[in-house]
């Protein structure tokens, strides 16, 4: 975090893939705390910013921030170049990601999932990964599965896991790519709950892609609406959904909802 | 009356009355192949990563290793290792026998061997590399996600996911190993089709020697086979998800060959 609070900065971020250009100028701050959802279309840049964000995906112009920390560049001489992978790997510790298709390791068990990247990256013993990884699995409500391998986990549990996993690096801000839309809509709800504990009870800074607009109503601080590359509206959900300003924004919600 | 031409009795002892010199070559062509066999996995490795290095140059060099090694006859890379490999290099690269305490070869075996080490290495490259290229992408993401290098990244998710794609083509390919080391009769080594030939040379009966080598190259290949099966049996049930780890499984799979070897010992 940095004086001012901001947790996350960007501003006027570009990406082109080959001659298609998926982000156009994006400008974005999240303060220490806050809930910030992103919706929008698919193709309008949601996912690929915020894959950004953690340097998944390289940006062509413009910066991007983390806890005051220029992420994946550094600057020599007033030049902008790309950083050392180990730099960028430690700025990532400070950034946690659940991913659609959760991702989990499969050939490791629910419990070794989430100690993996505490044991080798951050150097903490491995009894003092385990009962911290006990306590999120715990957390998550999956006490039971911890030797478990994700293979014989549901959609909704497996998500559950993979937030867990990606807690355990104590990170300062959380991303969700649509951490929903690949489940069945039964379970949907366990994974809403989990990330709106992590709302409410831990404060914790998040950015969510999504299109539950019902988790987006009751759990943001604030909304973001993506269209083509570019933020045309945000605001408060209460403002932005009874009150939309944008045709575009009232088109997408009359669609969605 | 062609049956009638052979002699019987050559076969019959061959088969089963096989004398010493006959199963120190049967060592030496197991021994030759599973070294060759672990260099070739191992120099695959080691071009597999450069293939996929930032650097330029490492590129390079592993495209040419592949164009090299794949493109140029199997016994002419021998005949290079064992009679070239010393001139060029001005000293003795390959030694006059090679000694590992309790267990020693000659230079010829140690030249044969790198030669199919490095032969092999080459198509075992590929299949890493494809092995590697079929773990899902998001793996990789996922890890430096959370923070991981590259480097332990691949050593920790990717590549224990790659294995499985890995060891079937692995199998097919110590099973050419084996039939391929017989190339190396030429520099002089004397494996099991070396044997053939010298007992046919004294006595010149081509059908009985040849006949009965075939079948022996026929047994490692067979053993070798069933082996192999079994290995991909058991990675193929835990697929359809038990609760061992692949960790696990793996070394389940390996398990027989290891108890097999004991066996045989």
């Amino acid at each position: 975090m940095t004086e001012d609070g901001n947790v996350m900065f960007a501003e006027d971020v570009h990406k082109s893939f080959g001659r298609l250009a998926v982000l156009k100028g994006i400008s974005l701050t999240v303060k220490n705390g806050e809930r910030v959802c992103i919706i929008g279309a698919s193709g309008s840049g949601k996912s690929t910013f915020l894959r950004c964000i953690n340097h998944l995906e390289k940006i062509d112009s413009g910066r991007i921030e983390v806890n005051g920390h220029l992420i994946g560049y550094r600057e020599e001489k007033g030049r902008i170049v790309e950083d050392t992978e180990n730099n960028i790997a430690r700025q990532r510790c400070e950034i946690g990601m659940v991913f659609q298709r959760f991702n989990l390791f499969p050939h490791m068990t629910a419990l070794e999932n989430i100690i993996e990247a505490p044991v080798r990256v951050r150097k903490i013993s491995k009894p003092v990964a385990v009962k911290e990884g006990e306590a999120l699995l715990a957390r998550v409500g999956l006490a039971d599965k911890r030797n478990v391998y994700p293979g014989k986990l549901s959609g909704g549990q497996q998500q559950r896991v993979a937030i867990a996993r990606a807690l355990a690096m104590k990170p300062a801000l959380m991303l969700f790519d649509e951490p929903t839309s690949a489940l069945d809509p039964e379970v949907i709800g366990e994974v809403l709950d989990v990330m709106k504990a992590l709302a409410f009870e831990m404060g914790t800074t998040m950015i969510v892609v999504t299109h539950e607009m019902g988790f987006a109503r009751e759990a943001a601080d604030r909304v973001v609406m993506m269209d083509d590359g570019r933020i045309i509206e945000e605001g408060p959900p209460a403002h932005f959904f009874d009150n939309p300003r944008e045709d575009r924004t009232k088109q997408f919600l009359s669609k969605i909802l | 009356m062609l049956l009638a031409a052979l002699d019987w009795h050559i076969l019959w002892q061959r088969i089963f009355h096989p004398d010493h010199v006959f199963v120190l070559a049967l060592w030496r062509t197991i021994y030759i192949s599973v070294l060759a066999q672990v260099l070739g996995v191992v120099l695959g490795l080691i071009f597999a990563f450069m293939r996929m290095s930032r650097f330029l140059p490492l590129r390079l060099l592993s495209g040419l290793y592949v164009l090299i090694f794949r493109g140029t006859p199997l016994i002419v890379q021998i005949f290079f290792v064992y009679f070239g490999a010393n001139l060029l290099f001005g000293f003795n690269l390959i030694p006059r026998t090679v000694d590992f305490g309790l267990f020693h070869m000659d230079g010829a075996a140690f030249a044969g061997i790198i030669a199919l080490g490095l032969n092999e290495g080459a198509y075992m490259r590929e299949i890493i590399r494809a092995g590697i290229d079929a773990v899902d992408t998001g793996q990789m993401e996922a890890a430096k996600s959370l923070g991981m290098p590259h480097r332990i990244a691949m050593r920790r998710v990717v590549l224990p996911q790659a294995t499985r794609f890995i060891i079937p083509p692995l199998g097919n390919e110590f099973n050419s190993m084996m039939k391929n080391s017989s190339l190396v009769f030429f520099i002089g080594v004397t494996e099991l089709f070396g044997d053939a030939e010298i007992r046919y040379s004294t006595t010149f009966k081509p059908v009985e020697y040849f006949l009965a080598v075939a079948f022996w190259y026929l047994v490692l290949t067979s053993v070798w086979s069933v082996i192999q099966a079994q290995i991909e049996r058991k990675l193929a049930v835990s697929e359809r998800g038990d609760e061992l780890s692949f960790r696990e499984r793996v070394f389940e799979a390996w398990a027989p060959v290891s108890a097999w070897g004991r066996g045989a010992r």
